[in-house]
């Protein structure tokens, strides 16, 4: 009888290890300020591909872009790919902030940034620049 | 036997509570790598099988 109870109260320990595991799992990132943030960026990105590839703007360390060399723009067009650059930061930097925010963990942001930044530059597209942890410029 | 099951009892709470506070603690770098993949493929539109 005692081991009957024992291995029933050890089946409900065990059974409960999964749930420990699923909180860990994943993060919220399906609020719609989120939703809009990405959306945001997407429809963006169409403007600044060229450019990535072109090496006129290159993904920074901090999770951000920047302009890396403004002279293979052309003149006419710099203003507005600088604008484009100053739009894109804003809607990462609120990116990072909303995620820990709709984690109820705002003191993550910082994390969140470094996290991104390694992502983004682990992902870019070969040939695209990216800044290292020295603040030089890398071609990936 | 109660006294074993209160004994077990009290071991899985004991156990269980700070692992709840754990995770809310300390920020989850895997699960945020994995979120941030899945934003940077669909801002990107790059397909997820690449990586």
């Amino acid at each position: 009888m005692n081991n009957v109870v024992c291995r029933i109260v050890l089946l409900v320990c065990l059974s409960m290890i999964p749930f420990v595991g699923y909180a860990t799992a994943n993060l919220e990132v399906n609020t719609p300020a989120i939703v809009n943030l990405k959306q945001s960026m997407q429809s963006r990105h169409g403007e600044l591909a060229p450019y990535y590839v072109s090496g006129a703007v290159g993904l920074t360390y901090d999770g951000l872009i920047a302009i890396r060399d403004a002279n293979s723009i052309p003149l006419a067009k710099r203003q507005l790919v600088n604008s484009f650059v100053a739009a894109e930061n804003q809607d990462r930097s609120a990116l990072y902030r909303e995620i820990a925010r709709a984690n109820s963990h705002p003191e993550w942001e910082k994390d969140i940034r470094v996290t991104f930044s390694q992502r983004w530059i682990n992902l870019a597209k070969p040939g695209w620049w990216y800044q290292t942890a020295n603040s030089t410029w890398a071609r990936k | 036997m109660r006294k074993i099951l209160v004994t077990i009892g009290l071991l899985v709470f004991v156990n269980i509570l700070p692992a709840c506070v754990t995770i809310n603690i300390y920020f989850p770098a895997a699960a945020a790598e994995k979120a941030a993949d899945k934003i940077i493929e669909e801002v990107w539109q790059l397909e997820s099988e690449e990586e």
